[in-house]
């Protein structure tokens, strides 16, 4: 009886109109941007497109992400860790943008009556190490970084014995050390603050999977009378998850912020359908990478003061917590790629490449305990292992937010920013990532990032 | 209204309340407060209407505001008079106190005045700063990152200072030989650790961290980081139960399980 009560009360005006059925879990029919991919870049392109849009409310914000528990998602696995030593001057401005971000987090965030987020930023600095071959080029990165504005010192062996008496430095020529604005965080925390944040702006989430996008093309020709064929997504078919219901929502604009599996969205949208050597054949160079991260117990190791090292050799570990225990591992050369076929840890792995090159950096090393390790995916730009940022020049309406080789986490506030400047101005304001574009995959013209860990 | 920032923290259903081990490693926000009692009325209405929930947006960002504007530089006073006289202006009108060397302490009064007769000592550096209880920010501390020959600096229970200006102090490592952060709500073990870069510290006060996690353990890893320092508060003792009733809660053993 009541049912029925309720029933009749939603249909009067006044009422909440109920349909015959739950709707709910599915998303809505039309929205102007749909994101595919719930991560932390995801989530920063919505913040960024409700935040600076003209006038409020104007674009409707649909995020599809077809894992809300984050299992596999990059940012929840990531180490969290953010620098400004690289050595490309774009993801310098970006890594100081989004660390500016991040100081100011519960400025920009502020949700009313939440609690205000905690990020535990240790600002412990990065120190990085360079063997005689890579001495040159580090001063080099070092001189573009401190033109950006990064606080970055140069060590030499003697003075990285006086600052940190754990570390043997034979094989070390030089040394750079972020003094200000580096060291890891909470990547967790960062998530689910944006997600907060976006929820209480107005943005739909939907947990379900893209499986299929409804384009239209064009033919035009070209200034110098070359046929070139424009895509133009129309809709967006989202499969909801465990079911065989699918939705089709209609779109204006689809930003491809899927991380890990960014190549496979791709190749739904049609990008790299074409003969090889050609912009239509050009696919998105992104793929899957799996990297391991261990957690050892060593009780004679270094102290609170201990900064995230990144030897010559490629091996990192830094310190977790107040007990004596550190994160670490290393990224495997090309020929020892794991399968990334599932997420299982590989504990050979730390035995055979991780452990020797860091109990010969740190002698303390040498007795220690894993308690734990696991593993996550990259999302690995094998052209250039820097972001992809931008529309593509083929398929107008689908822009590219992925490709970020592990350094995502640290950029995503800025290139949230970034898109949502060319989503909503048709060019960048702040920072220029024109260098970022997906056309140099066709040109060839290499953004080289020497500094990947 | 009560406190400015109470209406602000009050409770909904927290969820960045990740779990606990390595992937979530966020802890739970404390709860200020009970969901089911004592919501004021101001509190009532956001939640229904719009523009209620707009103004206290906009409540909210003149208090961030208001700290901003306390913090801003004094760019003609340091291009006129000098860094230091820039850095004494700064504390004394925050409502610290400075002290230059070979001179008195200068205070401003109960009304905020001060004389300006410092403004004469054009090449006397500053040589202790007393900013106890001052709204200073990180970007207040610019101003006082100038004060070349700082001795010692006393930021007790100042509100704004938290991990990232710790983190900011190393250009005065040559001359801090005393810093006293007691009482500060927002500095936690990670900021301390960014100290490392003053190795002339002398004196450092870490007590009432109610940030700190671990307060005995911090002190052991400070002093083991610092080692020509004195340090003070964080008692290690301090966090070990008193009696036998309590061995089964013992919460702060600083061994790690």
């Amino acid at each position: 009886m009541s049912e029925i009560k309720k029933k009749i009360q939603s249909v009067l005006p006044g009422g909440a109109w109920n349909p015959p059925y739950d709707t709910s879990y599915l998303p809505p029919e039309h929205s102007d941007v749909v994101i595919v991919g719930g991560g932390v870049i995801g989530l920063s392109v919505a913040y960024w497109l409700k935040r600076l849009e003209k006038p409020r409310g104007a674009i409707r914000v649909l995020v599809v992400e077809r894992d809300h528990t984050y299992s596999q998602a990059s940012t929840a696995l990531s180490v969290g860790g953010i620098r400004q030593q690289f050595s490309v001057p774009e993801n310098i401005q970006l890594s100081l943008f989004s660390v500016e971000f991040l100081r100011n987090i519960n400025e920009y965030l502020a949700v009313v009556d939440d609690p205000p987020l905690d990020i535990q930023f240790n600002p412990s600095g990065y120190l990085l190490l360079a063997s005689e071959k890579g001495a040159a080029v580090m001063e080099s990165n070092v001189k573009v970084q401190r033109q950006e504005g990064a606080k970055v010192c140069l060590m030499s062996p003697e003075q990285l014995r006086n600052k940190f008496p754990w570390i043997n430095t034979e094989g070390v020529a030089l040394a750079s050390y972020g003094m200000e604005y580096e060291g890891w965080f909470d990547p967790w925390c960062l998530l689910q603050g944006l997600r907060r944040k976006v929820q209480s702006m107005g943005v739909l989430f939907c947990h379900g999977e893209v499986t299929r996008f409804v384009s239209s093309s064009s033919h035009t020709e070209t200034t110098s009378g070359e046929e070139v064929t424009l895509k133009r997504i129309h809709e967006v078919h989202v499969k909801i998850d465990r079911s065989l219901e699918y939705q089709p929502v209609e779109c204006a604009l689809v930003i491809n912020a899927a991380g890990a599996w960014s190549g496979q969205i791709a190749e739904l949208a049609g990008v790299g359908k074409g003969p090889p050597g050609t912009l239509q054949g050009t696919k998105l160079p992104v793929e899957r990478r799996k990297r391991y991260v261990y957690l050892w117990h060593c009780p004679q190791g270094p102290g609170l003061e201990t900064p995230f090292v990144v030897d010559a050799s490629g091996a990192y570990f830094r310190r977790e917590g107040l007990g004596n225990n550190y994160l670490g591992g290393c990224s495997p050369t090309e020929e020892e790629e794991p399968d990334p076929g599932n997420l299982e840890v590989d504990h050979d792995f730390f035995q055979d490449k991780v452990w020797p090159p860091l109990a010969q950096r740190v002698p303390a090393f040498e007795t220690l305990k894993v308690r734990s390790a696991w593993a996550g995916y990259y999302d690995y730009n094998t052209f250039d292992q820097n972001g992809v940022v931008g529309p593509h020049p083929l398929v107008v309406n689908m822009y590219f937010a992925t490709g970020f080789s592990g350094h995502g986490l640290q950029q995503a506030p800025a290139v949230g920013r970034a898109v949502a400047e060319m989503v909503l101005d048709g060019h960048f304001q702040t920072i220029n990532l024109n260098p970022f574009h997906f056309s140099r995959f066709y040109l060839g013209e290499k953004v080289q990032e020497h500094n990947i860990i | 209204m009560a406190a400015p920032r109470a209406p602000l923290h009050l409770v909904m259903p927290v969820w960045n309340r990740g779990t606990r081990g390595i992937r979530g490693l966020s802890r739970a926000v404390a709860l200020e407060g009970s969901q089911k009692k004592g919501r004021s009325l101001l509190q009532f209405l956001a939640d229904r209407f719009y523009d209620v929930q707009a103004l206290r947006e906009y409540l909210l960002q003149k208090q961030v505001l208001k700290v901003h504007q306390k913090n801003r530089p004094f760019t003609y006073i340091k291009e006129r008079f000098g860094p230091h006289a820039a850095g004494a202006y700064f504390i004394l009108k925050q409502g610290g106190a400075v002290k230059f060397q070979g001179k008195e302490w200068i205070r401003s009064d109960a009304h905020g005045h001060f004389s300006l007769d410092f403004l004469k000592f054009q090449a006397v550096p500053v040589e202790a700063v007393n900013a106890s209880g001052c709204a200073i920010n990180y970007q207040g501390l610019d101003s006082l990152l100038a004060l070349k020959e700082l001795r010692s600096l006393w930021l007790q229970r100042c509100p704004h200072v938290d991990d990232w200006c710790l983190g900011r102090l190393h250009p005065l490592a040559n001359s801090l030989q005393e810093l006293s952060l007691a009482g500060c709500p927002r500095i936690s073990e990670r900021g301390l650790a960014s100290l490392h870069h003053l190795q002339n510290l002398r004196r450092l006060d870490i007590s009432d961290l109610h940030a700190v996690s671990n307060p005995g353990l911090t002190r052991i890893l400070v002093e083991e980081m610092l080692p020509s320092c004195q340090v003070l508060g964080a008692d290690w003792a301090q966090g070990l139960p008193s009696g036998p009733d309590e061995q089964s809660q013992d919460k702060a053993s600083p061994i790690p399980a």
